[in-house]
């Protein structure tokens, strides 16, 4: 049978679809779900599907619409609240970190909060300081959430129904850029477990994690990297609490080499807590070359030659894997040119 | 028991335990900051008694009252505020977070106004699911300055949603009066402006303020539109938190609370019932709470292990 082609925006809308259609606890809410736009069109159909008691545009009022999904779960439902950027999560963090994060454990298991958080993290068309922060670390620190960041059409429909179902809060972080990737993901409905990396192409000579929109750009370095012979294997770890340790040990201790990609910043970031767990968990004398790339330590500019700046790039993760493995040499200039997604998109979103 | 019976049992169970705290803090077997409700319980017993079993409760911080007067379980209670597993959030609550979801006592938050919208999504559950009943959010005049005060006062007005908002006002926030802290004492009138129907308790009346949220519960339960707002004034007698009065600091004084000290629910509505029959629900309370030190004092703290559990729900 041939395998059905959607992008991921679509399987995130067919996860939803999906979930709303078995479990009538679950509800889709958040500013723009029901608009013509339907958030890059994830939530598009459902409102003529479910109607507006389940799919609804909300005030402009982050924290107390985060306080109604803590509220709404302690009393049986199932809610999925939508951020167009991750950036206007920071709205909500009292709600999460105070409230639904520590209800489990606080009242000793008697409650708890399903809850899933979509937010979406822009990039490029000059989305700036604000509309382009990648701010998982955050929700990464704190013990109840749970964080994952699928790369692919596949494992985002799989993670999305994993999320719903999940008894916990879970942050969902998506990337404006992967919502135009195309990939196969198949029409049943069925789960991405938690706390399982996924190796998305095999090698031998360094491993590469590349955590959400990053792991597509090391997937394009591990191309660049062909014709120098080097073979890295590139490794998307879906779920970043729960963590794949073991997934990510074995690689490292194959290729001896890693590079951690994030769309985000890098102190006390999600590279710095992968290298800081790798470390740990190696053996006296093991020895693995370790190195982690993401933004600039700087706000995002928007003016492009700026911009192009702030982020790794296929090209400068590719450099930086090719000088991992040829001490220290950069005598090599990757062919690169502009991925699609960058070089067509056009905003204003 | 008749009504006045009930809420006199209600204030006075409340008013005991947190009396009983106090005896017992000192010696340190509780190891938690306590809130105590004294002088205020007419309005957590007003409210809960006007409530079902299964309507729900989203209190403060200062939450032994809520709990009480909801039916919340009292050794569960009392073996939490010293730790023991067998509290009613086995040790990992503490006096601020008292819960007992089988009675709709679903806890209370440090985080100033956080449960506000808890009350809200509760209530939006209900409405999307044509469930005809009432939840009631609990807070202070302090809250009312945060924003997510707001936010839901403007959602649940739109979304006309079957809750019940009830400003437990004592005037104080910590040290701070509200006047220092807000223009005008006019809590109501921003609720009002929202199309909200408030009602305002100035006097501590137990009768009134169950009768207040009586009226808006049965008006939910018949699926008239809400939200309604009461708003009950109140005085705390004791300090923001700990176990003692706090006159000698200055910062407000014994005249300013003569009023409301007069006014105690306790000798206030006990004096409502014949003699013979207060002494027998006395009695009973006494009996209920020793019982539960007794049983908070012989259980168990947690094992180790459970530092561990609970982090995650499977």
């Amino acid at each position: 049978m041939a395998e059905r082609i959607i992008s991921y925006a679509q399987a995130i809308q067919e996860a939803t679809a999906q979930e709303m259609e078995r479990d009538e606890s679950v509800f889709v809410y958040g500013l723009g779900v029901d608009d013509f736009k339907g958030i890059y069109g994830t939530t598009k159909g459902l409102l003529e599907k479910f109607g507006p008691d389940r799919l609804f545009d909300t005030p402009l009022s982050e924290d107390a619409m985060t306080g109604l999904a803590i509220g709404a779960a302690l009393n049986g439902m199932r809610p999925v609240h939508v951020h167009i950027r991750m950036d206007f999560l920071l709205l909500t963090v009292n709600q999460l970190f105070n409230i639904a994060a520590k209800t489990s454990y606080m009242y000793g298991g008697s409650l708890n909060v399903p809850i899933v958080i979509r937010s979406i993290i822009g990039k490029s068309w000059g989305q700036g300081a604000q509309h382009s922060q990648g701010l998982h670390s955050l929700f990464m620190h704190i013990p109840g959430l749970k964080v994952v960041a699928p790369s692919t059409p596949h494992d985002a429909k799989g993670c999305l129904i994993q999320a719903i179902r999940d008894n916990n809060p879970v942050m969902f972080v998506e990337h404006r850029l992967l919502h135009l990737f195309h990939g196969h993901v198949p029409e049943e409905s069925y789960t991405t477990p938690f706390g399982k990396a996924r190796i998305l192409a095999p090698g031998s000579d360094i491993t590469l994690v590349g955590i959400s929109y990053m792991a597509a750009d090391c997937l394009r370095a591990k191309h660049l990297l062909d014709e120098t012979g080097i073979k890295a294997e590139v490794i998307d770890p879906i779920s970043l609490v729960p963590f794949d340790w073991d997934a990510i040990m074995a690689s490292v201790r194959k290729t001896k080499r890693l590079i951690v990609v994030d769309t985000a910043w890098l102190c006390c970031g999600a590279t710095a807590e992968i290298i800081s767990g790798v470390v740990e968990r190696l053996n006296p004398g093991e020895h693995i070359e370790m190195k982690r790339m993401g933004f600039a330590p700087t706000s995002c500019p928007p003016t492009k030659v700026l911009e192009d700046a702030f982020y790794p790039d296929p090209a400068s993760i590719a450099l930086a894997a090719y000088a991992m493995c040829n001490g220290g040499k950069t005598d090599w200039t990757p062919t690169y040119k502009e991925e699609k997604e960058i070089a067509e998109f056009r905003g204003p979103f | 028991m008749n009504l006045e019976e009930k809420l006199y049992a209600s204030i006075y169970r409340i008013r005991r335990v947190e009396e009983v705290v106090c005896d017992v803090y000192p010696s340190d077997k509780i190891r938690s900051p306590v809130h105590l409700s004294i002088g205020q319980e007419a309005v957590s017993a007003g409210v809960c008694e006007a409530l079902l079993p299964e309507e729900a409760v989203y209190g403060t911080y200062r939450s032994h009252a809520t709990y009480l007067a909801k039916g919340g379980d009292i050794r569960k209670m009392i073996a939490e505020l010293y730790g023991k597993d067998a509290g009613c959030c086995r040790g990992k609550g503490g006096s601020m977070h008292l819960i007992d979801p089988a009675v709709g006592a679903l806890g209370g938050s440090a985080i100033v106004a956080t449960n506000i919208p808890h009350a809200a999504g509760h209530a939006y559950a209900d409405k999307i699911r044509g469930r005809k009943r009432a939840t009631v959010a609990m807070f202070g005049d302090g809250a009312v300055e945060e924003g997510v005060f707001y936010e839901t006062l403007n959602f649940a007005a739109l979304k006309k949603l079957p809750m019940i908002f009830v400003c437990e006002n004592n005037s104080y926030a910590i040290h701070s009066p509200l006047l220092t802290r807000q223009p005008l004492d006019n809590i109501s009138a921003r609720a009002a402006v929202f199309g909200i129907p408030t009602e305002i308790i100035d006097d501590g009346d137990v009768f009134k303020i169950y009768d207040a949220v009586k009226r808006a519960a049965t008006a939910i339960r018949e699926g008239k539109p809400g939200p309604f707002f009461i708003e009950c004034k109140i005085y705390r007698w004791m300090e923001h938190v700990g176990i003692g009065e706090d006159w000698k600091f200055g910062y407000r004084t014994r005249d300013e609370a003569e009023a409301w000290l007069e006014k105690d629910p306790v000798k206030v509505c006990g004096a409502l019932i014949d003699e013979k029959r207060r002494a027998e629900i006395e009695k009973e309370i006494e009996e209920e709470i020793r019982d539960a030190f007794a049983f908070a004092e012989s259980t168990p703290f947690p094992d180790l292990k459970e530092l561990y559990t609970d982090v995650y729900k499977n």
